[in-house]
Formats: structure tokens, C-alpha cells, sequence
């Protein structure tokens, strides 16, 4: 019974949660639709600190990250592909491979760990030290003022930083064609291009502008619900990752099936 | 002459799961006067303060501020209220990622039409008036705690607020910023004629700033007067209070099981 009574709570409070960032969700867009209406405008300043943060700093670690990836996919592809003497399908398979999946997904992933957590830890402070009580008393929305810019600066910057790292990846996968497996470099591109189609790029930029949303709502909500000083803060930031990580493997799980049956 | 009345609290009540922290409370606080409410730790003082300026809602009762009943007004009329109103927090509040003229200028760009070079005019007399002037590019992490509040106060009356309300002003600081930060809290109020709340548990503060006191126990108002009238109240808990003895009508330690049972179990 009690084991029952607890997965219960468990999944009462999971559903309180998803309804709060949802609610989130639907307040930042309302101030980014509604808000230049009643000349509230989202500050443009903001939005940059924002973009350069999520962007450009992620820049290295997403192309580092997705350029071993490329290789690791390359060799491993080759180990199996090697016996059958179809070394040369290695460049469709790392094209397709990091486009479709591991572009999109590993660049989240790096995102949430690293942009994701600042969030929950700036807001999160700010809340334990009445900041965001200050902003409140000032007539001005959180949501507006702190929501937002990071909202659209993930927005703008994951698909952007997805696209490098998808050409890093393909990059990586390259060296090792040329250079391991002595394949024609010019072949090897032009196969690559051959099997790899457009959709396979768009599908995967569309699930980072899905990672985008959540990991910016995740971020946001942990952090604006932070209670408890010090501890609380760094509650949320463990929280506001592992939350993300589990949220994007999830709903990259999801959208991979939903593209799978309808883009054939 | 009638006193206008700004800040009226009736009956309001509230609930923190199971725990009262506010039974009750009925203030009236008048245009230009400087009002205290005082009272021991958890007795609801700061919870009311959250409640005066819009930030909590109560349970029942009612709030009005600047005439206008807080519960019954949409955002954006909430939104215009809070305008006229300035918060010095505990703990200063002020924005880690902007500077100290940024901080105070804040309000100012958000609210207002003004131009930027009007704007830090501004802000460089309010930053006068706390005697921070010259100071408006230094990050609230490089400045002492008692220049942190005084920034806070500044960023408080930026624009030009009808009320200003502070909470624990003189907490966490030395005793002679402390004095500083009183003498800061009367020349503001006498000059720029705002009426002040002020939630304190300091007793010197207390007396040298107050037109009138409120003193809070258990979320309940004990008492409300003028300092002579409160220094020589018959309320044992108010003497209890002033005086700051540990033995009195109000007990420091709950007892909520026999202490040796409790050992023993």
C-alpha cells in the first residue's frame, strides 16, 4: 500500500510540475506576442548577453564534443562494415547518423549541462536573495525581464550551434574515411551528399528547437522556484539538468518515432 | 486637520500550511508619518510588510494602498500602484549583473520616457542623496553590506515613490552605519514628505525613527502608538520587549512535549 500511495505521489507531483512549466511556457509566449502590443517590449540587450552566453561560449564544447563523435561513429561503422567490404558506406552512415540524431541530441545534452545549469543557478540565487522579489516590486515581470531573453537566446542558438556541429561531426567522420580507411576524399563527399537528404537535416533541426524549449522552461522553472538559500540553489541546478537530460532523451525518443512513421 | 490615511490593513489573516502567522491585523497608517512595525522573530512582521506592498495575498481581510483595494485590482492596475511605492529589502536585493547606476536607473528606464542623459541626472542625485555619488560603476559585489543597502534605498526612491517601505533596514550592519542608514531613513522621509514603513526589531532604531509604532506578536497587533506612549505601556509583552529581558510573559522556548519524556524516549 504505502508503495503504491508513493509511486502515486510521485506522479501527482510530476503532473503539478509539467502544468507549472507549461504555464511558464505559455506566459513567455504570451510576452513575446502580447507584450509588444501593450509596448512592453522584451529588451534587445538582454536578448544579446543572452545569445552570446548560450551561443557563441557553447560554440567549442559542441563542436569538440560532436567531432569525436564523428570519428567514433566512422570507426565504429568500419569495424562492421569492413567485413563485407562496403567501407565506403561509413560516409552516408556518419552523415545521416550525427543529422538526424546525434548532431541534434549530443549538442543538447552539452547545452543543458552547461547553459541549462547556469540558469537554474543565476535564477535560482536571484530568488534566494530577493531579487526577483525587487523585480516584482518594481512593476516588473520576471518573465518578461529574465524569462524571455533566455527563452529566445536558446531558441536562436541551438539549431545554429546543431548545424556546426553536425558539419564538425561530419568532419570528424571525414579524417578517419581519408585518412584510416583510405577512401577518395571527393567520393566520399559526394556519398555522403548522395544518401543524405534534406529532411534528414530539417528533422534534426527541428529537435533542437524541441531541446531548445525545454531546456530553457526547465532551466527557468527550477530556478524561479528555488527555495532554501545555498542548498536550494544547487538543488535546482542538479535538478534542472537531469530533468532536461531526461526530458530530451525522452522526447528525442519521441519525435525520431513521429518522423520515423510520417517522413518515410 | 483630518489625516489622510494611505496604507489601511482590515482583519487580514494568513496561513502558512497549518501555522498562523497573521491572526488578524488592522493598521491605519497616515501620508507622511514614519510607522514601525516592530516584534521578536516569526511574529509575522515581514509577512505583513509582503502583504502591504502586493507581493502575498491574504486569506481574508482586506489591504487597501493609496486608496485602492489591492485584492480587487486587474495586473496592470497593480502594476500602476507598485509604481508609487519603493521597497528596501533585508538583504539589499540589488542586481548582481549591473552596476550601481544600472541598479538605480533601472525602474527609471523601464518606467519612464525619460532620456538617457536625463536619467543619469537622476540617478546621480538620488545617489547623492545617500551619499554614494561617484560611485555609479562600481558591481553591488564590489561595495560593503551598509553601501549595499544604501543602494538599495537609492534604487528605492528612484521614482519618486509616495511610500517607502523598508524591511529589517539596519539588519546585519555595525552600529554606527546602522545610525547612518535611522538618520538616512528620517531625512528621506522629512525631505522628499513620503510616508515610511518601516519592519524592524531593532529598539534604538525603533525610537529614533518612529512617528508611530505597531508592535506585533504572534500575528497579532499588541499595541499601537507613538514611542512616549509605548515606552510607558502597561503591556508586560511591550515591556517585555523594550527592555529585551528573557524572562517575561513571552517564552523563548516552545515546549510541546515534557522535556523528559522526550529524553527518555
Amino acid at each position: 500500500m504505502n508503495f503504491i500511495e508513493r509511486i502515486g505521489g510521485i506522479v501527482i507531483s510530476t503532473g503539478r510540475h509539467a502544468k507549472d512549466v507549461l504555464a511558464l511556457f505559455f506566459d513567455t509566449l504570451f510576452w513575446l506576442t502580447a507584450g509588444p502590443l501593450k509596448n512592453k517590449f522584451v529588451k534587445k540587450e538582454g536578448i544579446f548577453a543572452q545569445l552570446v552566453f548560450a551561443g557563441i561560449g557553447s560554440l567549442v564544447i559542441a563542436l569538440f564534443v560532436s567531432f569525436f563523435t564523428g570519428i567514433v561513429i566512422a570507426m565504429q561503422s568500419a569495424y562492421q562494415l569492413s567485413r563485407f567490404g562496403a567501407n565506403i558506406y561509413v560516409a552516408p552512415m556518419v552523415a545521416v547518423g550525427i543529422a538526424r540524431e546525434l548532431g541534434p541530441v549530443l549538442t543538447a545534452l552539452v547545452v543543458a549541462g552547461r547553459v541549462g545549469a547556469a540558469i537554474a543557478a543565476e535564477l535560482g540565487t536571484m530568488k534566494v536573495t530577493e531579487q526577483i522579489e525587487a523585480l516584482e516590486t518594481m512593476a516588473l515581470d520576471p518573465i518578461r525581464f529574465l524569462v524571455v531573453p533566455r527563452f529566445l537566446g536558446l531558441l536562436i542558438m541551438l539549431p545554429c550551434l546543431t548545424i556546426f556541429a553536425d558539419i564538425m561531426g561530419i568532419f570528424g567522420g571525414f579524417l578517419v574515411g581519408v585518412f584510416n580507411l583510405r577512401l577518395d576524399p571527393y567520393r566520399y563527399i559526394t556519398f555522403s551528399f548522395q544518401f543524405m537528404q534534406w529532411k534528414d537535416v530539417w528533422t534534426g533541426l527541428v529537435k533542437s528547437v524541441v531541446f531548445a524549449i525545454i531546456i530553457s522552461m526547465v532551466g527557468c522553472y527550477m530556478g524561479l522556484r528555488t527555495k532554501g538559500g545555498a542548498e536550494g540553489v544547487g538543488k535546482a541546478t542538479t535538478l534542472s539538468v537531469v530533468t532536461s537530460f531526461i526530458l530530451i532523451i525522452l522526447f528525442d525518443c519521441l519525435l525520431t518515432g513521429f518522423f520515423y512513421f510520417t517522413q518515410k | 486637520m483630518e489625516k489622510e490615511v494611505v496604507i489601511k490593513s482590515e482583519n487580514v489573516a494568513k496561513k502558512f500550511g497549518d501555522r498562523t502567522v497573521l491572526d488578524g491585523v488592522s493598521l491605519e497608517i497616515y501620508r507622511g508619518e514614519t510607522f514601525v512595525i516592530m516584534g521578536g522573530s516569526g511574529c509575522g512582521k515581514s509577512t505583513m510588510l509582503r502583504h502591504l506592498i502586493g507581493a502575498l495575498k491574504p486569506d481574508s481581510g482586506k489591504i487597501s494602498l493609496l486608496g485602492k483595494d489591492l485584492s480587487k485590482l486587474t495586473d496592470d492596475e497593480l502594476d500602476t500602484v507598485k509604481k508609487k511605492i519603493g521597497m528596501s529589502f533585508q538583504s539589499s536585493a540589488l542586481f548582481d549583473s549591473m552596476n550601481i547606476g544600472e541598479n538605480v536607473s533601472l525602474p527609471l528606464k523601464e518606467h519612464t520616457k525619460l532620456d538617457k542623459s536625463v536619467i543619469d541626472i537622476v540617478v546621480k542625485m538620488k545617489l547623492e542623496m545617500v551619499g554614494l555619488r561617484g560611485f555609479e560603476d562600481l558591481m553591488p559585489s564590489q561595495i560593503s553590506g551598509g553601501m549595499r543597502k544604501r543602494v538599495g534605498l537609492a534604487r528605492a526612491i528612484a521614482m519618486d515613490p509616495e511610500i517607502v517601505f523598508y524591511d529589517e533596514p539596519t539588519a546585519g550592519l555595525d552600529p554606527i552605519v546602522a545610525g547612518v542608514i535611522d538618520k538616512l531613513i528620517i531625512d528621506l522621509s522629512k525631505k522628499l514628505a513620503i510616508t515610511t514603513v518601516v519592519v524592524t526589531h531593532d529598539m534604538k532604531s525603533v525610537f529614533s525613527i518612529a512617528d508611530r509604532i505597531a508592535m506585533l506578536y504572534e500575528g497579532r497587533v499588541l499595541e499601537v502608538g507613538t514611542p512616549d506612549e509605548i515606552r510607558k505601556s502597561k503591556n508586560p509583552m511591550v515591556q517585555q520587549f523594550i527592555s529585551g529581558s528573557a524572562d517575561g510573559p513571552i517564552k523563548f522556548f516552545q515546549q510541546k512535549d515534557d522535556y523528559l519524556e522526550q529524553l527518555i524516549k
